[in-house]
Formats: C-alpha cells, structure tokens, sequence
C-alpha cells in the first residue's frame, strides 16, 4: 500500500501532497521535510530508491519537479515507479504538455486526477483514456446542468 | 514517453511568457489565485512571505466568514487556502467553511469542498463528524458523480467510529450497476477493513462476488481487500488459488481489454497482484505450489521486453519461486533472472539484484558465489544507497571467519553515513555480529567502542543493557570473563584519559558501570585515579544528570579507603545540594558509604554481580509502614493510570451510564478502600491496594520477577552443560580450502574487468576470498542465518526471555541496573533504617510460598488412588455424558477414566476427548470440565504397546494461565493397554482468545531409555467464561470502577421477535454469560473468569446492531471476551 505522495521543487518547495493513512500535523511536516533534504541531496544517475525507516520511498524527477512516493515494504519497487511515470502521464494527457507551472496554478485538478488514478493507497484505474474521461466531464459540469447527458459520457450509455 | 514529458518540462521557462496553447494547461493568469502565486515567487526572503501569506490568510477569513459570499466565490477561496496551507500556514479557521461548501455547494463546489475537507482533516479531527451526514446524502443521491465522490472522500479520510452508519450504503453500492461506482466501493470497503476489520466482517461473502465481478477493474480492486485477507489467513483461502491462477493466465495471454494495457504489457498492476497472492498462498505448501509452477513459468517466458515494467513483474515473479515450494527448473531460471538484475548496468535493476540476493541467500548461497565479484564493486560503490543493500547482504553471510573484513566494512560505512535511521540499524547489526561471532576479546571491545561512540544516543538501549548484560553473566570460563573485563577496564581508563567529551552519554555511563564494577581486576590501578579520572566527568558540561547519577554509582562502589576518600568528600559535598533529587540522593549514598567501609561491604560486596539477587518486588517488607500510614488516615494507594483516569473523567462531563447518582471520584474511592485492609492482612504477596498493579505491572513496575528464576543458580547450571558440549564438539570449517574454492567460482562466473590493473584486480580477489569465506564449503553453509548453529565465543548463560524488557528499564533507570539488588537495599537504609530485618523477611515470604506449593502438591496420592479404583473398563458409557462424536468408540472409553468428581454423576459435561499426541508406545488424550470456579484439564496417558513403560510423568505448562496440579505423577509402572490419568485445574492469568498449553511426558520403556514427548493443547477462552450473577446496583458500582474497556458492534438477531433478548440469550446459552437485567433498547450482562476477573457488558440495540461495551479491570479481557462474543453469533 501507497502511503503518501509529495511533488516538490528543487527548491524544496512543496506542490502537492497526498496522504493515504491518517497522520496528524507534525509528523506530515517532518517526513515533507525529511524527504526534501533527502531526496534533493542525492546525486542524479544514482538509484531511485530508498529505505527510510520502515518504508520504501521512490522518487523520481521530472525536469525541475520531484515526484516522491512512500509505500510499504512490502511493495515492488519498479511498480511503484511506474506509478508516477503514470501520474506523469495523466498529467500530461490532461494538461496537455504539462509543466511545473500548470501543476502550480492548478493543483485542484492534478489532485482530481490523482483522486481517479489513486484510490486508499491503491491503484484504482490504470487506464489513462478512463481517467481522464471521469476527470473532463466533471469538468465540464454547469451549475445549473441537469447531468443527464454527462453521465453518459462518463459512464457509457 | 518519458523522454517527452521530460523535454516539454525542460522548455519551461520559454512557456511563461507563452499565453498557454489552446485547449491545454489552463493557466489562471488573472485570478486571484495567480497573482498570490505569482506574489510569492516575486519575495526574496521567508519573512516577507510570512507577512503575504498572513495578509492573505485574513483576507479569506473575513471573507468566508461573510453571509453574502457565494458558493461559488467559495470555491475560489477554498482553493486559496489550500494553497496557504500547503506551504506550511495553518488556516483552522477556514476547515469548518470548506465542510460547508461540500454540503451545501453544487457538484464542481462539491467537489473542491471535498478535497479540502480531505487534505485539511484527519481521521480524527472532531468535524468530521458534521461531515457524516453530508456524505450519507451524496451517497444516495441520484447524481452518479456525487456518488463517486462521496465514495472517494470515504476511502480517505472517515471516523472509524461512524463506518457503521453508512456502511450498508456503501454495501449496496457493491450491486450497482456501473462498474465505477462498484469499484470505488470495493476500494472503500478495503480502507474500512483496514482501520476496522471487525466492522466488515459480516461481508466477506460479497468481497466473493467482487471477485467474480464480469468487469476486470472491480475484480482487480477486489485483490486488495483479498492480499490483506490471506496475508492474516493463508490457509482460509486455498480454495481460490485455481481461480486465481486462471485469471492470471487470462491476464497473461492478453484476454483483457487493450485499457488494461501499460506500455503493451497487459494489466501489469493486476499481475503483479496475483503473483504476491499466489506466494503467499504458495508458501510451506507443497500441492498448492504445484497448482502455479506452470503459470510462473509462463510469466517469466512472457516477461521479456526490455522495460521496467516487465522487470517489476519478474522481480515479483522471482521472489514468488523462491517463496513457494521450490522446483529446480523454476529455481534456476529465477537465479538466472536475479543474475540478470544483479550484473544490470541500470542501478535500479542492480539494487533490486541485490534485494533479491539478500532474500534468497538462505535458500541458495552458492548464488551469492557467483556473483561476488559484482558484489565486491558494490561495496565501493559511490552510491550510499547500493552500498548500505550490499552491507546487508554480507549481514546475512556473516559467520565466524569473515565476521572481521564485513564488520570493518560496515563500521567504515558508519563513519560516512548521516542518516539517523540507518545509523540506529546499521548500530545494532554491528553488535549482533560482534556478540555472536567474536573472535578474541580485543576486537570485541574494540568493536563495541566504535558501535558506541558512531551510534551515540540513537541507538537502541538494548545494545549497552545486553554489551553489560554479557560482561556481567560472563562466559563457560572464568578466566576469559576476567580477561574480557579486564580489557574492557584497561581500553576504557585510556579513553578517559583521552577527550572523553566526545563521547555520548550512553557510552559514559556503559564506562561508568564497567569501572564501577571491575576497575578493581586491574591491581595496578588505584582506586582514586579511576575515582579523579570519574570526577572529571561530572565536571563536563555536556554530561546528562542520568549519566552523573551513573558516574555517581561507579564512584559509591570504589570509594575504599586512602586516597579515593578525599576525592568521594569532594564529589559528595558538591553534589550534596544539587537541585537534581537523584543526584542528590546519590552523593548522600556516597557520603555514607564512603565513610562506613562494613556498611558498604554489605550493601555492594565486590562479588555480588556473580550471585543471582533475591528481589522482593512486592516490597512486602514495608507492609506494617503501609498498615499503620492507612490506620492514621492516609489516603490509600492507587496505580498511576488509575490516578489519571480519574483526573480526566473528573474533569469531563460524566456521560456514561450507572455513574449519573454517584459522584465519581468518591465511588471508586471507597471501591479502593473496601479492599485495602482485607488485602494487606492476608497476603504478603501484595503490598497495599495494588491489585491493579499486579495485573498491569508490566508497564508501570521494575519487572523483576522473572529475573530470579532466569539468573538463578540453578536455571543456568542447568544449560551450561550441553552447551559446553556443543562448543566442544564443534570445530571451525578449515580456513584454507572454502576461499580456494571461492576464488575457484568468482573466475568461472566472471571475466576479470579489463580496464583493471593487475593490482587492484588481486585485491578485490583476495577481499572477496575473505568475505565469502565459509560460504562455499558444504558445511558451513548452514552455518548462515540461525545464531544456535554456530559457534559462539560469547555464548550467554541462559537467556532471558523477557532480556528486552528488563533491560530496558535500566539505562533510563540507574536503580534497575544489575546490581540492583544491592541498590534497593541502599533505597531502604534512607527510607527506614531496618535494614537487617528486611532481607529476612523476604527470605521467610520465600520460604512460605514453597511451603504453599507442595502443599498443593501434597493430596495427590489421595485422589490418584480413588481414581485408580473408579477405572474399570465395564463402567458404560451411558454414565459419562458423551458431549460430541458419540460415534467414537475410543472417546467413549476414555471417558470412563474420567475421575469420579468429574464425571457424568456430578453433571459435568466435559469436552471432546481429543488425541493430543501419539506414538508407539503411549497415546494422548486430553479434554477439559468446566466446573464453577476453575476449569480441570485432564489428560489421558495410554500405553498403546505390548510392554509396560515405567516413571510417567506429565509436565503440563502455558503462560497465560495458572496450572496447579489436582493429580499428577501417575503410576510408577504403566501396563500395556492400560489408561492412567492427570488432572490439573486451570485458571486464568493473563486473558486471550486461545491458551496454548504445551505439555511434556517423560517415560522410561523396558529398555531403560528415558523418552521425552511434547504435546499441545488449544483452550479457547470460552471454556473459563463463567456467568456472575450481580444485581444492578452491584453492576453500576463495578461498572465505574473498571479501568479497561472496549466498543464495538455486533450483529443483531434481527430477524425474532425481539432481537435483543434473541441475541443475548444466545450469548447467554454459547458463552454462559449471566444477563443481569434488560430494560427496552439496553441490556447488561456480567460474567467472570475468577471471582476476581469479572467483565461487564453493556449493550444497546443500534441502527439494526448491537452496540456492546465491555469493561473489566483485567487488561485484554474486554477485547477476547469480545472476539468470542462475535463468533457465537456469527457460528449461530
């Protein structure tokens, strides 16, 4: 099981979070903070991943952007790589050539996709054309839609 | 594809003067968001973002706290904060609106209400609960998307406490008909398992039918809740192995729809999912295993393309061969396949090569071998990362003869590493090592002093307790324990000769205790240079008070005459006024001691530390000052968590039931002082009114009970013998041929790298040949892994099976330090000056308690000879009361040896006579009789031979439960086909779901050979549940005074008239529980194990489910009560 993701910059500075078990506050803060220095610390070309404490951390860069993932011990390493080469993905089909600063200024809609693609810690869809069909015609809701024809196209006549 | 997000990535700064390309990243350039954004890259320094953000921050609360903000702008403001508090600011404020905007806004408004609801709160942060409601809403709303998200909100954050009020929604939701919605329920039934399995329980049949579900992504998301499933239960789930495999082989074949695709590998998520189940179903099993080989086989053959997913999925498949039953052909491709990885020039690859090796090398060594030259490039590896995998490899290849080459690499790793976590691993590896495979007593201690001073005051506290532990126990011969010691004096006072500042506290105070004890070995070293040398420690600003108080210690015990007197006056009259109590109390023992040389060689002989120390842990010696404090009026003594308890539910508001009359701290008062005196009168045993301290004292107490026994002269003698034999016996592999043959090996499997000079080359062969010494060899490669095959220099004594615990307690407590015996007694002469009369009592209270036990011992002969009567094979079966199986004729006749008082006449049913443990000469048999205050556990003894066997005897055991003999040692001589009996009764100690007892039976055959054979016997706590019949008010007293509780919901019998009284008459009739009374919607019911372990239940009818809360002042006991209660109604 998955149990965070951090996007950050190679300045260290926080882009997105996920949390899949409860944890409160302070220990949130201190494995962000672990995790940067870590993390921006290691030499390119080296291994992308780790053991900290009792859990895996994968991380993997993107041009500036860091994308770092905790999972359990017990998970594969290389899968969970392909995890965030999927989220990249995703991003990239959604955003279209995405960058840092689409991450930046729309980081609602990376969590929403990250919400379809990821679910309590697991992989819930793989599919990228599924995903982002759930993700666009939420998208396109109008307040005052009746979500007749939407659904359709989310979910299949 | 990466390359291509990489490139666009790297084109970023020519985009921000781009308006964005149409139709993609929407790039918010205006709004408000933005210009914060934007405001904050435009700072220079963290202040100035402080005061933006705080600005900000306030700008949004008075914003959303405004009647007339819309959703909508909301929204927008919702977005903001989370902004704000993903760059570290808290926005409290603002979590209450963002609950709000998901209730109240529409479907796009929700949907940001939600995220920040999920990003901002906890699982148990209190407004989830005004989230409930919202949530139970969308869940049944119409709209599909409002379905989903509630579905999503749930799996991520939701009160474990509430999952039973929308749990049935979410149920329904596993028969919708889009395969989104079930799918999401199935992930979130998976959380709910996971926080709280008990609540899911009743539907594991419908995690079935997700498993058949016709779409692959239900039944995909349904492997998770499966994984966890076998990972608790393998052998539940056996039966699903042939499914899984099928779908496998589907998967594998590509029947799956191309969606399921990642990079042309079919569904490799799903695979790799199957494959981590099928291991585990697999594993110790051999026809399971067989079901699978081909299927394995099939993967790996498929999973050849060149690309890290297809690696993931033979890197699982690998692990997967070598964790099932192995097959030689699967296993070879598998190694070839870790060869792959390990020589890989991708780093990730070789990393995860090197995982593999270290889980494999138990199984096959020869393949560590093969690869250790690769191996020896690793441990030069510029990456930190790939060397710390390869340490941990040669941790696991570690024996005697390349403990010194792999224990150097690893503390050279130390030296560089910086990471806390590693450093605290890697610590107590390096003296695992060195305590197991030392070679002379230099190294040892030299080793133990580098692990000391790297691992500083990270590391675990039980590598100085067991380092002093083994100093103290010593070894099979005395003088190696003096030289060892000796050693260990003369290596430590050049240390403190050196800079000790430098070193960590609790390297000082290991310092400090060696010197304090042994610093006398070395005749030419004066007491008061060892005491100046000590002095100076305390002098140090950086010493810890627990060190000083340590130093302290060392100081009392040297502090013998001469010159050393000078310097205790010194020591004693600076410390005399510290303002740490400690310290202070220790400079006053200084004092004393120092100036009364007969008091100080009673209270620390020099020889102490040899002999086991005789602790009264009950302190029973201070029971008159206890008696006469109470009879002046003091206040009785209550355990520390009860104080606690007390506090806080003064404190709160009173919202429990039966507590609403009494004033609360009152009622458990008096509860406290109603046992007091009759408590204090009668056992010694238990000093004051610490009942609950009995129970709980693991925890709260010095746990010294164990000690005794463990240390004690005989428990050692006792082992020191084979083990003195085993040492002898055996002898080290020859050093000379394994290395040749390794070098043998390295030169088959690898060519020499040839931009290597000669040199260097050499070197790595002759490190290698010193690192995989021993491997080679046949013998000695079982020589890996378990500590007891190997030939120990520093073989322990006994060990201790509460070690941890004990020692535990001793760094953080100087008093609990091995001589502690000594150190209690110094406590007592400053509390009271009776000193003398103290040992003695303790040594009558012993002497008491065995009185005790043989007197139970005693009657037996009484009872074995009426028994002996009653057997006669023609007593019929009619008379005994056949419980289960009447159709087995053996049972039946066993059952006639019952013993009279247990028999059919008294009424007492007993359990299934069951076959315990067979062999050809004696057969086995035991049950149990529930009787009203103790369960008899009976064990039939029959000789199934021809010849009779002699001096039978049963020793029957278990932890958690007190086994006093009502008969034992049975007939001297056993005929053949003749039955004999033992009784034993049992109660409960420690409560738990199951008592295991393990029994032992010693027989002598005519030969004159001794046999010994083990049997066990599984008890479930059911059979000591006995009903306690109290009245209301007596439940209501008890009810406040039990500290341990627990909540849960049970199934209701809701299909009777009256679903509680249903429910707790089957309660009453499975588990013998007493229903006190019950009054509309609530019951309360009462039972015990003893009279003294009673647990009361409480229970509600709730939403279609009974709410049950149990207490009971015996730790445990509410939560395996409860385990049985959810079985009786689940079996009914």
């Amino acid at each position: 099981m998955m149990r965070f993701l951090l996007l950050f910059s190679r300045q260290g500075k926080l882009r997105l979070q996920k949390w899949f078990t409860a944890m409160t506050d302070r220990e949130k803060k201190k494995i962000i903070r672990e995790m940067t220095t870590i993390v921006l610390a290691r030499q390119p070309r080296s291994c992308n991943f780790l053991q900290w404490k009792d859990l895996k951390i994968i991380y993997k860069r993107y041009a500036s952007l860091y994308f770092c993932l905790g999972v359990e011990n017990q998970e594969n390493e290389l899968l969970a790589l392909e995890v965030i080469h999927r989220y990249v993905e995703l991003l990239d089909k959604y955003f279209g050539n995405v960058c840092e600063l689409d991450i930046i200024f729309n980081f609602e809609k990376a969590y929403f996709i990250l919400d379809e693609f990821l679910m309590g810690g697991e992989i819930q869809e793989t599919s990228k054309q599924i995903v982002n069909r759930a993700i666009e015609s939420s998208d396109m809701l109008q307040e005052d839609d009746h979500s007749e024809w939407y659904e359709v196209e989310l979910f299949g006549p | 594809m990466s390359d291509v997000v990489e490139k666009t990535l790297t084109a970023l700064p020519s985009l921000l003067s781009l308006d964005s390309q149409p139709g993609s990243a929407k790039l918010s350039t205006n709004s408000k968001l933005g210009n914060l954004i934007r405001g904050i890259t435009e700072l220079t320094s963290k202040h100035e973002e402080e005061k933006l953000i705080q600005r900000e921050l306030l700008s949004i609360k008075e914003q959303v706290s405004s009647p007339n903000t819309t959703m909508r702008q909301m929204k927008e403001l919702m977005v903001r904060t989370i902004y704000c508090e993903m760059l570290g600011y808290q926005a409290s404020f603002s979590y209450i609106h963002a609950i709000k905007l998901a209730q109240q806004g529409n479907v796009l408004e929700k949907r940001v209400g939600y995220l920040a609801v999920s990003l901002f709160l906890d699982e148990s942060h209190e407004l989830l609960l005004l989230l409930v409601n919202t949530v139970l809403k969308d869940l049944q709303s119409t709209n599909l998307i409002e379905v989903c998200m509630a579905l999503t909100v749930v799996s991520q954050m939701f009160p474990k406490d509430m999952i039973p009020a929308i749990l049935p929604l979410v149920e329904e939701k596993l028969s919708h008909s889009k395969e989104i919605i079930r799918r999401k329920a199935v992930l979130a039934l998976y959380k709910f398992y996971l926080i709280a399995p008990n609540q899911v329980q009743h539907i594991h049949n419908k995690f079935r039918k997700a498993l058949c579900d016709k779409d692959p992504g239900v039944m995909s998301a349904s492997l998770h809740i499966y994984l966890q499933l076998i990972q608790e239960n393998p052998e539940g789930y056996k039966d699903l192995t042939v499914s899984f495999v099928t779908i496998l082989k589907q998967v594998v074949a590509g029947k799956l729809p191309m969606d399921f695709n990642y990079h042309c590998v079919p569904a490799p998520w799903l695979q790799i999912h199957l494959l981590r189940i099928l291991s585990l179903l697999g594993k110790n099993d051999q026809s399971t295993s067989e079901i699978m080989y081909e299927i394995l086989d099939e993967s790996l053959r498929r999973a050849e393309m060149n690309h890290n997913i297809t690696y993931a999925i033979l890197y699982e498949c690998v692990k997967c061969i070598y964790t099932i039953h192995p097959k030689s052909d699967l296993l070879e491709k598998a190694a070839k396949c870790i060869g792959n990885f390990v020589l890989s020039s991708r780093i990730n690859l070789k990393y995860l090569g090197l995982k593999a090796l270290t889980y494999v090398v138990q199984q096959d060594p020869k393949l560590v071998l093969q690869h250790q030259m690769t191996i020896i490039e690793c441990l030069d590896h510029p990456d930190l990362i790939i060397k710390r995998e390869t340490l941990e490899l040669l941790f696991r290849i570690t024996n005697a003869q390349n403990v010194t080459v792999i224990v150097e690499k690893m503390l050279d790793f130390l030296r560089v590493s910086k990471d806390d976590h590693t450093t605290i691993d890697l610590v107590g590896k390096v003296a695992e090592l060195a305590e197991k495979y030392a070679t002379d007593n230099e190294w040892f201690i030299e080793t133990m002093n580098t692990v000391f001073s790297v691992g500083g005051d990270m590391m675990q506290p039980d590598i100085p307790n067991s380092f002093l532990k083994l100093l103290l126990d010593g070894f099979d011969s005395v003088e190696e324990d003096r030289k060892l010691r000796l050693f260990a004096v003369n290596s430590y006072i050049s240390l403190l000769q050196g800079e000790p500042s430098r070193l960590p506290q609790r390297f000082l105070q290991v310092i400090s205790w060696v010197l304090g004890e042994y610093s006398h070995l070395n005749g030419d070293l004066e007491p008061d240079v060892v005491l100046r040398l000590l002095a100076k420690l305390l002098d140090m600003k950086s010493s810890s008070s627990e060190t000083k108080s340590w130093v302290l210690m060392a100081m009392t015990k040297l502090c013998s005459g001469g010159a050393a007197l000078s310097v205790a006056r010194e020591v004693s009259e600076t410390y005399g006024s510290s303002m740490d109590t400690m310290l202070r109390q220790r400079a006053q023992e200084l004092q004393h001691l120092s100036q009364d040389s007969q008091l100080q060689t009673r209270v620390l002989p020099q020889s102490s530390s040899q002999e086991a120390v005789e602790v009264d842990s009950s302190l029973s010696f201070l029971d008159w000052f206890v008696s006469e404090a109470l009879a002046a009026g003091a206040a009785p003594y209550k355990p520390p968590h009860q104080r606690q308890e007390e506090m806080s539910r003064s404190k709160a508001l009173s919202l429990e039931p039966y507590g609403l009359s009494l004033p609360i701290s009152m009622s458990s008062c008096s509860v406290a002082d109603r046992q007091s005196p009759t408590l204090l009168s009668m056992s010694s045993g238990l000093s004051g009114d610490s009942t609950e301290l009995s129970h709980k004292g693991s925890s709260t107490t010095l746990k010294l009970d164990g000690v005794k026994r463990v240390w004690g002269r005989e428990g050692y003698l006792a082992q020191r013998e084979p083990e003195e034999e085993a040492a002898q016996v055996e002898t080290p592999a020859p050093l000379q041929s394994p290395s040749q043959q390794g070098d043998k090996d390295s030169s088959h499997s690898q060519a020499p790298t040839p931009t290597q000079t000669p040199e260097s080359e050499q070197e790595k062969q002759q490190l290698a040949s010193s690192l995989f010494v021993g491997l080679a060899s046949q013998s000695s490669a079982s020589l890996m892994g378990k500590s007891e095959q190997t030939s120990q220099r520093f073989r322990r004594k006994a060990r201790s099976p509460d070690k941890s615990l004990s020692s535990s307690e001793q760094l953080t407590n100087p008093l609990g330090s091995p001589s502690s015996g000594a150190d209690n007694l110094l406590l007592d002469c400053s509390i009271s000056s009776e000193l003398v009369s103290a040992p003695e009592q303790t040594h009558l209270q012993s002497l008491d308690l065995t009185a005790a036990n043989s007197a139970c011992d005693a009657p037996d002969g009484d009872t074995k000879g009426r028994k002996t009567l009653s057997r006669d094979d023609s007593v019929s079966a009619a008379d005994v009361t056949p419980h289960e199986d009447p159709d087995r004729p053996k049972d039946l006749r066993l059952a006639s040896y019952l013993p009279a008082e247990l028999s059919g006449l008294s009424g007492l049913p007993h359990s299934e006579i069951t076959l315990v443990c067979s062999n050809q000469s004696l057969d086995l048999s035991a049950c149990h009789v529930q009787k009203d205050d103790s369960l008899e556990f009976v064990v039939f003894i029959k000789n199934s031979s021809d010849t009779s066997v002699h001096q039978v005897q049963v020793q029957v055991s278990c932890e958690e439960l007190e086994v006093s003999c009502v008969c034992d040692s049975p007939a001297e001589e056993l005929k053949s086909h003749s039955v004999t009996v033992c009784q034993y009764r049992l109660t409960v100690k420690r409560p738990s779901v199951y008592f295991e007892l393990a029994g032992v039976v010693h027989y002598q055959l005519p030969a004159g050979s001794l046999q010994t054979e083990q049997f066990s016997h599984k008890l479930p706590l059911k059979s000591f549940i006995r009903p306690l019949a109290v009245s209301t008010e007596d439940y209501g007293t008890m009810w406040l005074a039990f500290s341990h509780d627990t909540k849960q919901n049970l199934p209701l019998l809701s299909d009777e008239q009256e679903p509680l009284t249903a429910t707790l008459n089957v309660l009453k009739k499975k588990l013998q529980l007493h229903v006190v009374e019950i009054i509309g919607k609530e019951g309360i019911v009462a039972c015990c194990l003893r009279p003294d372990q009673p647990c009361l239940l409480h229970c509600r009818e709730h939403a279609g489910m009974l709410a049950v809360w149990l207490r009971s002042p015996v730790p445990d006991l509410p939560d395996c009560l409860l385990y049985h209660c959810q079985r009786a109604l689940r079996e009914r």
